[in-house]
């Protein structure tokens, strides 16, 4: 490096560490904030249900009403309370005053900085002042929609599917990606392609069959046509973790059968505990995916709503309600909060496993 | 040293329990275990993958109707006629078929630039060095992907309400008068394909691990030859991402024709407004679960399913052309 650029060769002042250092420092800046910006606008709707969720209904058509939730300031005056206005004064300024008696073209005001003064007269019509506003959070719409939901219920009924669902999902794909990783069997290679090429079959081309016989067999309107198809491995579940046991030595199965472990010991003191990450990764993907998952509630829970998921329950709420944007947003935050949590708290194992896989659901 | 069993001095080993005496060679033994621990697969490849779409591609030449199973009669090809004078505009057509197409595919002819632009974008901000808490920034891009979709979606047609939504009443304050997003036939696809914008996390994530896969001396190199910020991203960034790129087109395209849960919801079931929302999967539900008529609701599924093949295979033999892959990894 000294050879090409020779300390003389350029002028001291634009290579001088402070200048260096303050260039990266607004370069850091300006791109830091950059992306303070796209994200506050990526994430804005979240803002959206936040605050709309905690307005009063009235606040939504409300003239001059603030972006949060807010209710109209008030003052009380002997004994009484009265609404605060925005009232424009005579000299261009304005004041916030209480509306002490309404009158169509002329109301008499309190003014709440000086309440010893008597009330006063101003000509103009109320109507068209702009209410003042304080925040002040409605917790209501919660309330109605937790009733209206019936939402312990839902939260039950989404655990218990979603739980299920992952126990049988997990067992089986580690079973199912342990063969596959572990042992030589004819046409193991042709059973994986197999296993890998179910990945693209859209569920509709099965659905229809599979739909006939549940019904003749009345497993409709019961869980078992959501929980009981996860027990036969995945593929996408078994291809990230026949990948994921791919990677552990196998000197260390074979140092456990040196000692005397059978395959199914191997699998549950040698890959089990190493393949930890991969399998709490695959858990958290199959438990949300099935806390998502839309179609199959659908179709199965039709006839009975006591045993619905949240999706398909929030879904019909919004139905009923969609002329109430509080209460929708009040259910919207009901829905994800547990799923939003989780991933903040265990975002590392998501990430990762995306990557890792390099596939998605 | 492991030849232990022939010392004269008994040492206190723990060892397994004794070999049982197997009728069967080692070999055999582990194609035995081999084929147990795979068998709840093979079981459920064969009960939930191969019998039902023997079943379905039977029904989609029959009239079923699960109502009346027992009156289902074997119509020949009738499904597929229905399909194809509809998607032809014929009389006696599905006439709702080319509808469902062209909804579906305008969808997808506007959502995977947007997503795939926004998501590269997204992921070179996050890669960059001169980024102050890049890990933060990673998590919040890829945050909404965990929100149910149903949740998402309510948020969304709430954002884009035409008076209580701030998505119009931002563009207000910038002098804009906002369409009815969710009511109009030309604006329900773009409140989509906004929707979608919040579905790019994998994406993102997947791009994050192909740039950093790219080798820094290629942009040393660049530097050497002088090559500004646009050629080392035009000859570098793009001809390295290529397969990564591919990727994310298959797996966006496959899952629009799979698009459902939000076009449910926007369109109240029934493709409102004035079908603007018949995604081809909707359409297929309807036929099955709405009208009942699961014989041709199968005929649509082997549709969808020659759909996505299709695609799939002409995106494979077409990326020879212009994806790149360094030679002698695979």
């Amino acid at each position: 490096m000294s050879v090409l650029n020779p300390p003389l060769a350029r002028p001291m002042s634009t290579n001088s560490p402070l200048r260096r250092r303050m260039r990266r420092f607004t370069a850091v800046s300006g791109m830091t904030l950059l992306a303070i910006m796209v994200v506050t606008a990526f994430l804005l709707p979240l803002l959206f249900m936040v605050t709309t969720s905690f307005k009063d209904k009235s606040q939504l058509t409300a003239l001059g009403a603030p972006w949060y939730p807010a209710a109209q300031e008030t003052f009380e005056y002997e004994g009484r309370t009265y609404p605060l206005y925005v009232v424009p004064l005579e000299d261009g300024t304005t004041q916030s005053l209480a509306l002490y008696r309404a009158g169509r073209e002329a109301s008499t005001w309190v003014d709440p900085a000086n309440p010893n003064a008597a009330p006063f007269e101003w000509e103009g019509r109320w109507r068209t002042l702009a209410p003042e506003y304080r925040l002040e959070f409605y917790t209501n719409n919660f309330v109605t929609a937790w009733n209206a939901l019936e939402f312990p219920r839902l939260l039950f009924n989404t655990l218990m599917i979603a739980g299920i669902g992952t126990i049988g999902a997990v067992t089986s794909a580690i079973c199912v990606a342990y063969g596959f990783s572990r042992f030589r069997f004819p046409g193991r290679n042709g059973l994986f392609l197999l296993l890998l090429s179910t990945i693209i079959l859209p569920m509709q081309v099965t659905l229809i069959p599979t739909y006939a016989v549940f019904s003749i067999m009345g497993w409709t309107g019961t869980w078992l046509p959501l929980t009981v198809p996860y027990f036969f491995g995945n593929a996408y579940n078994v291809f990230l973790l026949r990948q994921y046991f791919l990677t552990i030595p196998r000197e260390l199965d074979e140092a456990a059968m040196i000692d005397g472990a059978g395959p199914f010991r191997i699998l549950r003191s040698v890959i089990v505990p190493q393949a930890k990450a991969a399998i709490v990764a695959v858990s958290l993907f199959h438990f949300f995916w099935a806390w998502n998952e839309f179609y199959l509630p659908l179709i199965y829970l039709q006839g009975n709503q006591s045993a619905e998921p949240l999706s398909t329950a929030i879904a019909r709420f919004n139905g009923v309600y969609s002329q109430e944007p509080t209460l929708i947003q009040a259910a919207a935050i009901m829905a994800m909060i547990i799923p939003v949590i989780v991933f903040f708290l265990a975002q590392r194992a998501f990430m990762r496993g995306i990557v890792f896989s390099g596939v998605e659901k | 040293m492991t030849a232990a069993s022939g010392s004269a001095t008994p040492r206190i080993v723990e060892l397994g329990p004794p070999p049982r005496p197997s009728r069967f060679s080692l070999a055999t033994r582990e194609h035995l275990s081999g084929f147990l621990y795979i068998s709840p697969w093979i079981v459920g490849f064969f009960l939930f993958t191969f019998a039902p779409m023997i079943a379905s591609l039977v029904l989609s030449f029959t009239d079923f109707d699960p109502r009346s199973p027992g009156s289902t009669t074997f119509i020949g090809l009738a499904n597929y006629q229905r399909m194809a004078a509809g998607i032809l505009g014929l009389n006696g057509g599905d006439p709702l078929i080319g509808e469902a197409l062209f909804v579906t595919i305008r969808f997808a002819a506007l959502l995977i630039p947007i997503t795939l632009l926004f998501a590269l974008g997204v992921a070179m901000l996050v890669n960059s060095t001169l980024l102050a808490g890049r890990n933060i920034f990673r998590t919040l891009f890829y945050m909404p992907m965990q929100i149910p979709i149903v949740a998402s979606t309510l948020i969304w047609i709430g954002m884009l309400n035409a008076s209580t939504g701030w998505f119009n009443q931002i563009l207000g304050a910038l002098g804009v008068s906002g369409p009815d997003w969710i009511n109009s036939v030309t604006w329900v696809g773009p409140s989509l394909v906004l929707m979608g914008l919040w579905g790019i996390g994998n994406m993102m994530l997947i791009f994050l691990a192909g740039l950093q896969g790219i080798p820094t001396e290629l942009y040393d190199a660049c530097k050497v030859d002088g090559a500004g910020r646009w050629a080392s991203f035009r000859n570098v960034t793009l001809p390295m991402l290529s397969p990564v790129l591919f990727y994310n087109v298959i797996i966006t395209l496959i899952g629009t024709f799979q698009y459902f849960t939000q076009a449910y919801i926007i369109g109240n079931g029934r493709g409102d407004p004035d079908n603007a929302t018949l995604f081809f999967n909707l359409h297929l539900y309807r036929e099955g679960w709405a009208f009942y008529s699961m014989g041709y609701a199968s005929a649509l599924a082997w549709l969808l399913f020659a759909i996505v093949l299709g695609l799939t295979v002409f995106l494979f033999r077409s990326a020879g052309s212009w994806v790149y892959e360094a030679g002698g990894d695979r």
